[in-house]
């Protein structure tokens, strides 16, 4: 590795607990966020949003708003003009035989027809908030109700209500994958179990909501936009396409965002594109806040599907064959194309050897909310299905759960391997390295797997029981295209890093930091790292699929790197010695073994921007230089999740005991920053387990869409969550990282699953859980179901 | 989540506050604390035009011991400030272990008893125990008339109480435990704070010969309004709590005493399988704390223990 090359001496940063330099701005309440935005003069708008799933509208009536005292403006779809436009395709569908994909992607304000309850409809904006509000409840909506499309399996029947009219079903995608030949496999199998899995859908739920503030400069025919975006790049350069401006007349920031997941990497939202217009229109700043309920309408979700998923298995357990067919939510439009479907039928073979594989998906519009990733990006459904096959198939086979895993397990030396279906980029699904077993053992002895066959083991306080789960997965991360960044020494000594990613808590800039640090031999403290602000950089996407420190971590070493070369080249000149003489440390450029002949690095930056004389020809100014990476394909994280569950057998009240991840994301940066990933994701996942639903009735309405009834996972119900760390590094970058933001949250359904059916055996024998999320009513159910299947008594 | 325009007056004193209300009476709402109000506001869901805000009248909070051996509680006493009483804990233990059930301790720190109270929410914790313990509440009106009204008629159903529009809810009076009463609260929430998916207190009362000589047994969250079960206490006067008569009592309640809504949390099903569950669970413990054992064992997190 490249990383590695370090010639000089001087402490390395990456992989040590480095503290976090956004830290003090955000504790200490500094750090700019969107809702701190606030040019004089600003504007504010309201968004007037279906209170109805799907119907026809009528007529849309601004008369009494456009009346209200402060209003400056009230619009509906009409009122954009020529501005109106459906949103663009974001991610195009990959290059599979056989595809079927329908494009049908959101509009501004709706016209015509609403297609989920929240939809804008019209725009109102005002001297306040406040009054901005009061105005949008008199606009008058005239919509014709029509019937809505809510389960998946009735959107598809023939004469279901249509979503999209020109479309001639609800049908958004059909995609077959297959590897190996599955009927054969299903002829050989001496087990084969078919299940129907169902995983819910829920919330990203960010602590800050979405926020955009438009302020358009008449005079210099410049437009800056404020946006929670992950991806402030393509943000600039589309809206500039869309209000006919040059990409170098808008400048959009990503300041400090409060949480992004997935759904702030979802682009021109209705809000996204309206804000913009109207500041351009008005001649005056604009500001959207999006408040917590219509979050619960406006901003992307994730993770209905329904699978039918066989296994076959020979009577040692090993794997033969799976075939799945699911049906997924989209919502009510795609623009994020298939990511989520691709994803769950891509992560499902999971770290095992699975010769056979058939998997076919339909992607369904209902009146819902848009689908697009959130955190996970449907990877939990696909370690849900096979996961839950291998415990059923290890019951029925009378093999240990943990060692019907171990049978099926990939090993060490099939790396790369490839498993013959595309992945959500486009490449191959290759699995760059891995190494399974040994986590799973670290796991198995960790969590204590052998003890928990001592009955006292599974007894818990006035009657309740314990059980223990423990899964595997996979994880594609750090996919492309690429990232960059630019690295400049200045004259004080400090370093700067910019870089075009949006960040939204990961600690970027701490551990962006650290790879300049180690490049530059300075301290990470002395790394100013700038994220998000089209001004500063304007090449990259954004933040997603666990990508940032694979893909802008190794442009930001391969900048520092050719800093690092214009360090040590202009140094061994001032110095008079040969470069290979040169160390860099402490901030400075040093004779190797004479510490005292150098010269600071700030010195070096002032030496490499002369105001007068002559340069030689071909020389840069400065210590700065920009750098990229693209990988050629992603790179596979991996790990193992194991929990411990105690249940009360009456109330079936859940409380998570003890929770362990063994994970391998490649090389570490930080320590303390890949914990609180894991952390965070653990804690999500545990939401979606067992806490987070959103409910929908049969006419689509969402009826939680508050706090009060959408419930988080608060402190009381996660556990302190223990870790362990693998490094198999990817052979795929420089740095040897792999992506860890989506790790925790992805196989936690599955452990707990498991978990429960473990503690639950002894009085409801044959229980299955097969569907996420779960409730204690829900599990009551369950339970009650699975007693009277096998004939007992309640106790 | 913005709330509609609206006025705001807060008096300082008791008789200008009810002037207020008797001049405006379909229009002013009283604030006492607006743990609840204030978002229903900001969700457009009520729309007063006036709010009264109680908090600098004097002497409407406060807790004092009364000779009967009773207590009394005015109706801004913040519910902190109750959970943290020593003499709640010693004249009504069952207020004091119902309280920590309350929401969050940052609620509990704005919100009031009498607040509660008057709510009137179904699924709250302190009318169900204002039931339990046969309390009683004073109301106001300008010109210096009041009345008390007993907890047994003060709910009328959903949201809705038997205080008037320009009355004030002044004070609750709590009678002295009897000899030989025991106490206690269950409840099931999915998190800590949130409302219950159940929630059950009893009241009992061991004779001397170890019968029970009386039970009350109240449960929230599973009507329209707090509910007294009086076939589940029928099943123990005059019977020794065994196991057994305490699981009969339960099934009682389960079985005639309530008929429970669903919802998205739980299934009416479900709840009647936890009235009976934590009607085992908190007349087991009240048993147990009768007699002549006083005082309890203090509140617990979730709905274990036997």
């Amino acid at each position: 590795m490249s990383g590695d090359d370090r010639a000089d001496g001087g402490a390395r940063s990456v992989g040590r607990d480095v503290p976090r330099n956004e830290d003090r701005l955000l504790l200490t309440g500094r750090a700019l966020f969107v809702d701190d935005v606030e040019p004089t003069g600003t504007l504010h708008a309201a968004f007037v949003r279906s209170d109805w799933a799907h119907g026809r509208l009528r007529g849309v009536d601004v008369t009494a708003a456009r009346a209200h005292p402060g209003v400056v403006a009230a619009w509906t779809a009409e009122d954009l003009g020529d501005y109106w436009a459906p949103g663009p395709l974001l991610v195009s569908p990959p290059p599979i035989e056989r595809l079927e994909f329908h494009a049908r992607t959101q509009v501004p304000l709706a016209k015509d027809k609403v297609r989920h309850v929240g939809e804008p409809i019209a725009v109102v904006i005002a001297e306040s908030r406040y009054l901005a509000e009061d105005a949008a409840a008199l606009v008058e909506v005239d919509v014709d109700p029509l019937p809505a499309v809510v389960d998946l399996e009735a959107g598809l029947e023939p004469g279901a209500p249509l979503v999209h009219d020109d479309l001639e079903s609800n049908l958004s995608a059909r995609v077959v994958q297959e590897r190996g030949d599955w009927e054969a496999a299903r002829a050989q199998a001496d087990l084969l179990l078919a299940r129907r899995l169902r995983y819910d859908r829920g919330a990203a739920a960010a602590i800050e909501n979405r926020g955009i503030v438009a302020e358009w400069d008449a005079r210099a025919g410049e437009m800056t936009i404020w946006d929670t975006t992950q991806a402030p790049i393509p943000i600039r350069n589309g809206l500039a396409r869309m209000l006919g401006l040059s990409e170098g007349r808008v400048r959009v920031v990503a300041p400090f965002i409060g949480g992004g997941f997935g759904p702030k990497i979802m682009m021109f939202y209705p809000e996204e594109v309206v804000i913009p217009w109207a500041a351009m229109t008005l001649g005056r700043p604009v500001k959207w806040i999006e408040d917590r309920r219509e979050n619960f309408f406006a901003t992307t979700q994730e993770r209905l599907q329904i699978h039918d998923a066989e296994i076959a298995l020979s009577a040692d357990g090993r794997i033969l064959g799976v075939k799945d067919r699911f049906l997924h939510d989209v919502g009510a439009y795609d623009p994020y194309g298939l990511t989520v479907p691709i994803n769950s039928q891509c992560t499902l073979l999971g770290p095992y050897d699975v010769p056979a594989y058939h998997s076919e998906f339909l992607a369904v519009f209902t009146n819902k909310t848009i689908v697009s990733p959130v955190r996970g990006a449907g990877r939990q459904h696909g370690v849900f299905v096979m996961e839950r096959l291998l415990d059923l198939a290890a019951r029925e086979l009378g093999i240990d759960r943990v060692e019907i895993r171990r049978r099926n397990f990939l090993p060490p030396d099939a790396f790369p391997h490839d498993n013959n279906v595309i992945y959500q980029d486009f490449a191959p699904l290759v699995y760059d390295s891995g190494n399974y077993r040994p986590a799973l053992e670290k796991a198995v002895e960790r969590i204590g797997w052998k003890e928990w066959r001592r009955p006292e083991m599974r007894r818990g306080e006035g009657g309740r029981r314990r059980g223990i789960g423990i899964v595997n997965y996979v994880e594609g991360t750090g996919i492309g295209p690429y990232e960059g960044a630019r690295v400049t020494v200045e004259t004080g000594g400090r370093v700067r890093v910019v870089t075009g990613v949006g960040t939204q808590g990961q600690g970027h800039f701490t551990s962006f930091a650290q790879i300049a640090a180690d490049a530059l031999g300075v301290d990470p403290a002395d790394v100013d790292v700038v994220t998000g602000d089209t001004r500063e950089f304007h090449w990259g996407t954004g933040t997603f699929a666990s990508r940032s420190m694979v893909v802008a971590g190794n442009a930001v070493h391969a900048a520092a790197s050719k800093v690092r070369e214009k360090a040590v080249e202009r140094a061994a000149a001032e110095l008079g010695v040969e470069e290979e003489a040169i160390e860099l440390a402490d901030g400075r450029a040093f004779v190797r073994g004479e510490p005292a002949c150098g010269i600071g690095l700030g010195e070096l930056a002032v030496k490499a921007n002369p105001l007068r004389g002559a340069v030689r020809g071909g020389s840069e100014p400065g210590l700065e230089a920009s750098g990229y990476f693209g990988p050629e394909r992603g790179a596979t994280a991996s790990g193992v999740h194991a929990c411990v569950v105690e249940v009360d057998t009456e109330t079936m009240d859940v409380e998570i005991v003890r929770y362990l991840v063994v994970h391998d994301c490649g090389r570490i940066v930080n320590p303390a920053i890949v914990e609180g990933q894991i952390q965070g994701g653990v804690a999500m996942g545990i939401g979606n387990a067992f806490y987070e639903m959103l409910v929908h009735d049969e006419s689509g309405q969402l009826l939680n869409a508050s706090f009060m009834d959408y419930l988080l996972p608060t402190a009381d119900v996660v556990p302190r969550i223990e870790t362990a760390h693998f490094e198999t590094p990817s052979p795929l970058n420089p740095l040897g990282v792999k992506g860890v933001g989506e790790a925790g949250a992805i196989p936690v359904a599955a452990a707990f699953a498991q978990a429960l059916e473990d503690a639950l055996a002894p009085i409801a024998p044959g229980l299955e859980i097969r569907e996420i999320p779960l409730k204690p009513s829900r599990l009551w159910e369950l339970v009650e179901a699975a007693r009277a299947r096998a004939g007992g008594e309640a106790p | 989540m913005k709330p509609p325009p609206f006025e705001y007056v807060v008096p300082d004193t008791l008789e200008e506050a009810l002037e207020i209300l008797a001049e405006r009476r379909s229009e002013a709402k009283p604030l006492a604390g607006g743990q609840s109000l204030v978002p229903t506001m900001n969700f457009r869901l009520s729309e007063p035009g006036l709010l009264v805000d109680l908090r600098r009248i004097e002497n409407l909070a406060g807790i004092r011991g009364t000779e009967d051996g009773g207590l009394e509680i005015g109706a801004m006493t913040l519910q902190a400030d109750a959970e943290r009483s020593p003499l709640v804990a010693e004249r009504t233990p069952l207020l004091a272990e119902a309280l920590p059930w309350v929401a969050h301790a940052q609620i509990r720190n704005r919100g009031t008893v009498g607040g509660s109270l008057a709510h009137a929410d179904p699924a709250a914790e302190l009318p169900a125990v204002a039931l339990a313990l046969g309390a009683r509440v004073e109301t106001c009106r300008a010109g210096g008339r009041s009345r008390w009204i007993d907890a047994e008629t003060l709910w009328p159903g959903m949201f809705a109480t038997a205080i008037e529009p320009e009355e004030l809810l002044t004070r609750i009076r709590f009678p002295p435990a009897a000899p030989g009463s025991g106490f206690a609260f269950r409840e099931l929430a999915r998190r800590s704070g949130d409302f219950a998916l159940v929630g059950v207190a009893a009241v009992v009362r061991l004779d001397e010969d170890g019968r029970c000589g009386m039970a009350r047994i109240t449960l929230l969250s599973v009507a329209d309004r707090p509910l007294v079960a009086n076939e589940g206490a029928k099943v123990l006067i005059g019977r020794i709590p065994t196991p057994a008569v305490i699981v009969e009592a339960a099934r009682a309640v389960a079985a005639r005493d309530v008929d429970p809504p669903s919802d998205i949390h739980a299934s009416a099903a479900y709840r009647r399988h936890l009235c009976q569950t934590l009607t085992r669970r908190a007349l087991t413990a009240a048993f147990d704390r009768g007699g002549d054992r006083p005082g309890h064992a203090g509140p617990r997190w979730r709905a274990g223990g036997w």
